[in-house]
């Protein structure tokens, strides 16, 4: 027992004599630390997907982190290489499962240019309408999980109440909650059900209200604010170096957004004006997704409002199904069914790079066919895949918990940016 | 239905003008200007997209002038991908690089090409000149064994390091699996029992 107290040269003894400890003692003494490493992740809940993040950590600081991706790789290309053109469809719904719409469309557009063909006008309005509504569901999505990691659960289930009303719109329109399928080659695969556009005008309704609701609940939420203001701050420069894109450009003030840029299908005609943050940090980044539902919301509805009447998919069975009042009864139905289903669409050799404004971004194709029926290249640019690069740029020399928010607002999705 | 179905689909059958106007050949006109040697070959894609095909070692000057001209301002850093044109009717050299860069004064995508042999697949890397370059070069590294020199961090990304070979070239098999934990044999009702390729 006495020996454990005479580590003292001097035999003082602060259990003993009673004596306040001598300077330079113990507990003056600076604290030796040294750099601690730990692991966020593949399978940490505020990663939202499968990321490692290697972190290197001086206390509460961050000194180097080192995400590692490619835990939820499927070997997307190497599969559309050997499937027919529509056979990719269902492989680009899980490239980002919350806006399976967009990733279809942006692709079947692409084939488009590559093929040279113009689809009917109301397939342009149901692809708009689709696009719109997956990108408020992306966004509810993610506005919702960044309340509920900042510690606030009520915003989250009032973004799952509009995203499930939203859902069950879309499953309505397209047979499936989630992975989608929808669209063909040429247009759309099925038309809007009937007495569906009533249901989606008292969805958006109620969709607004959940907003108002959230907003009050975040917007001016002491903790959300502190923790989300002046963190995960990029300046404009570094994202454009970057290749950033979508919401979390525009949240550093940049107004580029491919809709008004080089306005796709039949976007020109509706009235809606791009949201632009100023300080690139991760509470405006929220104000632009906040503010994007609510464009959206307006689109859809002028979408509704002046839908024409018309065809929804090209009249050329070398591209589109034959209907099937004509497989059923012709024999040149019959044919065109088959050779459309056993050797695919033959799109003619060439290459072409299109890109669509996918919910977090340019999402951009190149695709490069050898006319066998078969896609012979499909790069897909994935718009989360430069986001999450510029990730350690952002965090480093920042504190650990400042992690958690710019993760959840530049909602970098792990289906896409894995492939 | 007008167009007879059992034609294969030609090529006249659609013109790219039907989609738009071609696209702009600006920003590559004035490469082709300052550097006529770095330019390879210039076409025009069938929906109307410009391309110039680079040399490989003239890219870092040719992507630097498109950056920094005062009229072109290509800052926007798109993507970067590979082509293994080993099946393709034009198959020398084995290897293709794309890049796609953004302008916002121009609002245009610029698209450039690199054609590298197999032999030698190396090209300069552009990671000191766009840092959003650096995750899309160790991508093109990691599926099609394509080396850019200088590049500060060429490792794989989306595989793992004890991964053999490179999965997009077309001579890697679609089913070759490389499992680092040993897959049990399963009774696979549509492929046959058993795993296939290294296991």
């Amino acid at each position: 027992m006495a020996d454990s107290h005479t580590f003292d040269a001097k035999g003082h003894n602060p259990d003993t004599d009673g004596s306040l400890p001598p300077e330079g003692s113990e507990l003056e003494a600076h604290l030796q630390s040294k750099h601690m490493v730990i692991n966020m992740g593949p399978s940490h809940p505020a990663t939202h997907g499968t990321v490692r993040l290697k972190v290197e950590l001086d206390g509460e600081t961050i000194v180097k982190i080192d995400p590692e991706i490619g835990f939820l790789h499927r070997g997307f290309q190497k599969s559309c290489e050997n499937v027919t053109w529509t056979q990719c469809l269902p492989y680009t719904d899980r490239l980002n499962y919350l806006s399976a719409m967009m990733n279809n469309f942006g692709f079947l557009n692409a084939v488009e240019k590559l093929i040279g063909l113009e689809i009917p006008e109301r397939a342009q309005y149901i692809r708009v309408i689709g696009s719109e509504l997956h990108r408020l569901t992306d966004h509810l999505t993610c506005v919702g999980a960044t309340g509920l990691e900042m510690g606030g659960f009520a915003p989250f289930l009032y973004g799952m109440e509009a995203r499930e009303l939203i859902q069950d719109r879309v499953t309505e329109l397209t047979g499936a909650r989630l992975t989608t399928s929808f669209g063909r080659v040429g247009g759309i695969n099925r038309d809007l059900p009937e007495g569906w556009a009533d249901k989606v005008h008292k969805t958006l309704t109620r969709t607004e209200e959940l907003l108002v609701e959230m907003d009050g609940l975040l917007t001016r939420n002491r903790i959300f604010v502190d923790r989300t203001k002046n963190t995960g701050v990029i300046s404009a420069e570094d994202a454009i170096d970057y290749g950033w894109t979508g919401p979390a450009l525009r949240a550093c003030g940049i107004d580029h957004d491919l809709r008004k840029a080089h306005p796709y299908w039949v976007y020109e005609r509706f009235n809606f004006s791009v949201a632009v943050g100023e300080h690139g940090d991760n509470y405006d980044r929220y104000l632009v997704r906040m503010e994007e539902m609510r464009q959206s919301i307006s689109i859809i509805r002028q979408a509704l409002e002046t839908i024409p009447a018309g065809p929804i998919i090209v009249d050329d069975w070398r591209i589109a199904l034959p209907p099937k009042p004509e497989v059923y009864g012709t024999i040149e139905g019959v044919m065109a069914h088959f050779k459309l289903v056993m050797e695919g669409i033959q799109v003619p050799p060439g290459e072409c790079y299109d890109a669509t404004e996918a919910s977090n971004g340019e999402l951009g194709w190149y695709l490069v066919s050898d006319g066998r029926g078969r896609p012979y290249k499909v790069h897909v640019r994935a718009p989360g895949f430069p986001v999450l690069a510029a990730v350690p740029h952002i965090i480093e020399g920042k504190m650990l918990a400042d992690l958690i928010p710019t993760f959840d607002t530049i909602n970098m999705i792990g289906g896409e940016v894995e492939q | 239905m007008t167009p007879p179905f059992w034609a294969p689909y030609k090529a006249a059958d659609s013109s790219p003008s039907v989609i738009g106007s071609p696209l702009s050949t600006f920003a590559l006109d004035r490469v082709s200007a300052h550097f006529p040697e770095a330019v390879v070959e210039r076409y025009v894609d069938r929906a109307g997209g410009a391309w110039a095909v680079i040399h490989p070692d003239s890219l870092p000057k040719v992507a630097a002038f498109l950056k920094n001209d005062a009229e072109l301002e290509f800052k926007l850093f798109g993507s970067i991908d590979g082509v293994d044109r080993l099946h393709l009717a034009e198959s020398d050299p084995r290897f293709e690089v794309v890049y796609f860069l953004y302008s916002f004064k121009r609002h245009e995508h610029v698209r450039l090409k690199v054609r590298v042999s197999e032999h030698q697949p190396v090209i300069p890397s552009l990671a000191t000149l766009y840092r959003g370059a650096n995750w899309w070069e160790r991508l093109t590294f990691d599926f099609y064994g394509i080396r850019f020199e200088g590049h500060p961090d060429l490792r794989r990304i989306l595989l793992y390091d004890e991964f053999q070979g490179h999965p997009l070239r077309k001579d890697y098999a679609l089913r070759d699996r490389q499992p680092l934990i040993p897959e049990r044999p399963i009774k696979d009702i549509f492929r046959g029992p058993g795993t296939s390729g290294h296991s």
